[in-house]
């Protein structure tokens, strides 16, 4: 199975700019922060939950704890066995309770990935409120979950892959629309 | 009438090596020369064979009466003649054991009907083989075996074997003992060594063996009667034999062509690597190696033991000892000690013939006169054996899969082609 | 002729050490190893294939510290827990292992089962695969009875000890514990005490610190201390016998102390009152050890037999530490043979350079 480079849809500007408009608006409607904690779903969200974090110091000189998650153990599709899963640590030097987490991924697609990631905040704890931010949003729910803060929003069909590739990560930076084909 | 053209015969008894070609007539050797004749005789051409007197294997197990499941006289009769043996001494633990003659005429009676290899049993030692008290030996020897022996198991206290020995002198029949100390050896499946130790398996250490040996070799010498070490496996028991027969002891030892081709090493957790005694060390193997060249080894037996599959298919402590041998003998030994250049073929056929025979008291030779079995065999005929097409009914072997050079390629009972590759 | 008749980790490839094409720079995040089909025991594995173990029992050392501790992660699946051979701990450790990710559990005890009534290993085994069991954990008293199951069966198997061969998960477990401890595995003197030449943690022990280059001594009554005992570790793996407790503790950092076990056949037993006078880990004897030596115990302990109380509820103690990294352990490997999932929910599909990696 190959996947062929169909076009780019962010470049590294675009990200970062993005990036900063996503910190000024959590901090707009979240209405004081010290309750506010971020949380990056492993792996590309977490290089994006600490520039978020990083944009709202810029912002208010505001320091928003950042807690990076796991899901492997929480995830539901039982039918597909893919190549061994390899479990990275959670990572969350706060407690959970009563915060106002936000939830931060690369891609929002069916939402699955969403909810695992609530299953383990709450098996960590009982946060006040969670709320996702996600950097492009897909389409093609499978669960009524939606993103609060979204950077871009982008309709894509079942054989497309929507690629974030982030520097800390892929040594690239840009947003790929690749197409898989058989 | 068969006339065997353009072989090598070789005879250890004349000493025999030479391009002759051999007549058979009513199960005799009528003639051996240069060029024979026959035009009304059969023809069989063993261009590139050796034609040897035919072999005896000294030790097996044929599984009738009792587990036939496992083997019949038939089947192992016939697994015998494709391993080029024209005669099996088959050891009496079956069920019933062979302790009295009614059980070793029944065997006899088998044989012949089988009409393959001959069969020469060997009768218990022991009733039951129970160690307790002399089974009918006296009548067994009339019914006709051939030796005497509680084989898989020892024979059961040094006083038991003396009575033994002084009672089988006396009817003339060699004592044959499965030399173990069961203190020593209890539980064990494999030797002891590093590699029992690694595998977490229970081993005995070569003195089981040669602890019995040195008490046999002693008793022997106490009551002169021949004592035959059946499947010698380490290097302090072939150490004891060499010593008894230097100090002129009647005494005589086999080794199997599995204990000197593999080794402790080899065992993983394969059950076809399990047999009793265990494969020895790379020492013991050595060990055995030079005493079939200097001549303190006499014969070479298979210890052919059939189990059937759902006995060998379990975990490896549970399974029971031995491994089928017949099909692979000769090859083994062509691999292991000719074609290393360790021994002359001479003195291969000598003990896979003379060597045997002289345990029993006998003769063979191939010599005008002498009854026709023969065995021809290659030493570069290329093969692979595979356990499915054994003619036994088991197929535990280790060997199978293994390509060799060097094969039966006839054998010849009472003037009668019984197998031809 | 060598049949290798091994179905463990052989078929375990580290994919760090695969080569890749200049496509995609690469990445040792997106490594993923081929699924393991098995743990049969500690020597087939690699030190960087023993390191991923501990690395992903990490996780769930700190499950064990939630207020809540089950997941659901192997919900639906059942793992078969036959043990063959009486054990309390080891079989409630993975009972609960398996409860906690959620999984369903299928029990076999050997006293209930009709292995009594001569039924075959084989025969038992194919019984409960037939329930579809998605594992197979298996004690056994027969040294190689998991690989005789492993090659006969279509599901993973857990050796959780056989006869005298391995006990993998003891290994894993007091590994890390020794590395959480002391933060490396690298280069200890270890001695071990006891009977070791029936003991299968002493053997997953030695195979499994032996390739870190740590150094053993092993030390108990002779009969069960052979010379054969020193060449079972990896190559080049030092191990010397000592007869004495007091040489062998002199400068050790890890002690390990086996459990004299009371049921021996075929031999004659040891006065026990011998076995204390010679080899019991009193205080004053640890004292001869490393101060900051660990004292290890894979239990049950006997009490005033082979370690003093006093040792063992001392602050060297790691005997409960053992046991909470048992679970961590057990549950990893759980999840790594029989768990789903590995990459994102909707992506199947891998990256565009994951194809290139796959690829080799």
């Amino acid at each position: 199975m190959r996947v062929i480079e169909k076009s780019q849809l962010m470049s590294a500007t675009e990200i970062d700019r993005t990036l900063q408009r996503l910190a000024h608006e959590i901090v707009e409607k979240s209405g004081g922060t010290t309750n506010l904690a971020l949380i990056g779903i492993r792996r590309r969200g977490v290089p994006l939950a600490e520039r978020v974090a990083r944009a709202m110091r810029g912002i208010d000189g505001v320091e928003v704890p950042v807690g990076t998650l796991d899901i492997t153990l929480y995830r539901d599709d039982l039918s597909k066995v893919a190549p061994q899963p390899v479990l990275q640590s959670s990572d969350i030097p706060f407690s959970v309770d009563d915060k106002d987490l936000i939830l931060v991924d690369d891609v929002l697609y069916t939402g699955r990935t969403v909810r695992a990631a609530m299953n383990g905040l709450f098996d960590l704890g009982r946060p006040r409120t969670i709320r996702l931010c996600v950097l492009i949003d897909r389409g093609h729910r499978e669960l009524p979950i939606e993103a609060s803060f979204t950077g871009r929003t982008v309709q894509t069909s079942d054989t497309e892959i929507i690629e974030v590739r982030l520097e800390e990560v892929d040594e690239e930076e840009r947003v790929m629309l690749v197409e898989r084909v058989d | 009438m068969l006339l065997i053209k353009n072989g090598r015969v070789l005879d250890p008894a004349s000493g025999t090596d030479a391009a002759m070609d051999v007549l058979l007539d009513a199960g005799r050797v009528a003639k051996i020369a240069p060029e024979i004749s026959a035009p009304s005789a059969e023809v069989l051409d063993a261009r590139g064979w050796i034609v040897a007197p035919g072999f005896i294997d000294l030790h097996c197990h044929l599984r009738e009466p009792g587990d036939e499941n496992s083997e019949t006289i038939a089947t192992g009769a016939r697994a015998a003649v494709r391993g080029g043996f024209t005669a099996v001494c088959c050891m009496p633990n079956t069920q019933p054991v062979n302790d009295n003659a009614s059980v070793t005429r029944a065997i006899l009676e088998r044989a012949a009907a089988a009409d393959q290899a001959r069969v020469w049993p060997i009768g218990a030692a022991s009733a039951g083989s129970k160690g307790e008290s002399l089974a009918e030996i006296a009548a067994m020897k009339q019914a006709g075996i051939v030796a005497v022996s509680d084989d898989g198991r020892p024979i059961a206290s040094a006083n038991l074997l003396r009575q033994v020995m002084d009672y089988c002198r006396a009817l003339g029949l060699t004592v044959v003992d499965h030399c173990e100390d069961a203190s020593l050896a209890a539980g064990a499946v494999m030797r002891e060594g590093p590699t029992s130790a690694r595998l977490g398996l229970r081993g005995m250490p070569a003195a089981a063996e040669s602890v019995c040996v040195a008490r046999d070799v002693q008793t022997a010498g106490l009551t002169g009667c021949p004592l035959h070490i059946a499947h010698l496996s380490a290097r302090a028991s072939l150490d004891l034999v060499r010593a008894a027969k230097r100090d002129g002891l009647a005494v005589t030892c086999e080794v199997t062509p599995h204990h000197f081709t593999l080794i402790d090493e080899d065992v993983r957790y394969d059950t076809r690597y399990k047999m009793n005694p265990p494969l020895g060390s790379r020492e013991d193997r050595q060990a055995l190696l030079n005493g079939l060249a200097d001549g303190t080894v006499d014969a070479i037996a298979t210890d052919h033991a059939p189990h059937e599959l759902a006995l060998k298919d379990v975990e490896f402590d549970r399974a029971p000892f031995g491994i089928i041998g017949f099909e692979t003998a000769l090859a083994l030994a062509l691999e292991q000690i000719v074609h290393s250049g360790r021994i002359p073929l001479m003195r291969l056929v000598e003990l896979f013939t003379t060597g045997p025979a002289r345990v029993l008291g006998r003769e063979r030779r191939l010599a005008e006169g002498a009854p026709a079995d023969l065995t021809l065999f290659s030493t570069n005929h290329a093969w692979t054996f595979h356990a499915e097409e054994s003619a036994s009914k088991s197929r535990n072997s280790p060997f199978d899969g293994r390509s060799f050079r060097g094969a039966p390629m006839a054998t010849i009972v009472g003037g009668r082609v019984v197998y031809k590759r | 002729m060598k049949k290798n008749a091994s179905c463990s980790s052989n078929a375990w490839t580290d994919s760090r050490r695969r080569s890749r094409t200049a496509l995609a720079p690469q990445s040792f995040e997106d490594a993923v190893p081929q699924r393991l089909p098995h743990i049969l025991g500690i020597e087939p594995l690699s030190a960087e294939q023993i390191l991923f173990l501990l690395d992903q029992s990490k996780p769930f050392q700190e499950i064990q510290s939630h207020p809540l501790k089950k997941l659901a992660t192997l919900r639906g699946k059942t793992v078969a827990l036959a043990f063959f051979e009486p054990s309390t701990r080891t079989r409630i450790s993975f009972s609960t292992a398996a409860a906690r990710l959620g999984a369903d559990t299928m029990n076999l005890q050997a006293e209930a089962s009709s292995l009594r009534k001569g039924e075959s290993l084989l025969d038992t085994v194919r019984t409960l695969d037939a329930m579809k069991p998605d594992c197979l954990v298996m004690r056994h008293s027969s040294a190689g009875a998991p690989e005789f199951v492993a090659g006969r069966l279509d599901i993973p198997i857990i050796n959780a000890g056989d006869g005298a061969h391995e006990h993998p998960t003891q290994g894993l477990l007091d590994a890390l514990t020794i590395r959480d401890r002391r933060g490396t595995l690298e280069g200890w003197n270890v001695a071990i005490l006891g009977d070791i030449l029936h003991s299968r943690v002493a053997r997953s022990d030695i195979h499994l610190l032996g390739k870190f280059g740590c150094r053993f001594t092993l030390c108990g009554p002779a009969m069960w201390v052979p010379r054969e005992l020193e060449s079972i570790g990896p190559p080049g793996c030092a191990i010397r016998r000592v007869a004495r407790i007091e040489e062998a503790l002199d400068g050790a950092d890890i002690v390990i102390v086996l459990r004299v076990q009371q049921e021996r056949m075929h031999e004659p037993a040891l006065p026990l009152d011998d076995y204390i006078l010679l080899y019991q880990l009193t205080p004053q004897r640890l004292r001869l050890a490393r101060p900051d030596a660990l004292v290890l115990h894979p239990g049950p302990m006997n009490r005033g037999v082979e370690i003093d109380p006093a040792v063992a509820d001392g602050p060297q103690s790691c005997v409960l530490e053992q046991v909470t990294n048992g679970l961590a352990v057990r549950m990893a490997l759980l999840f790594l043979l029989i768990g789903t999932g590995g990459g994102e929910a909707a992506q199947e599909i891998p990256r565009a350079k994951d194809v290139a990696d796959a690829a080799h």
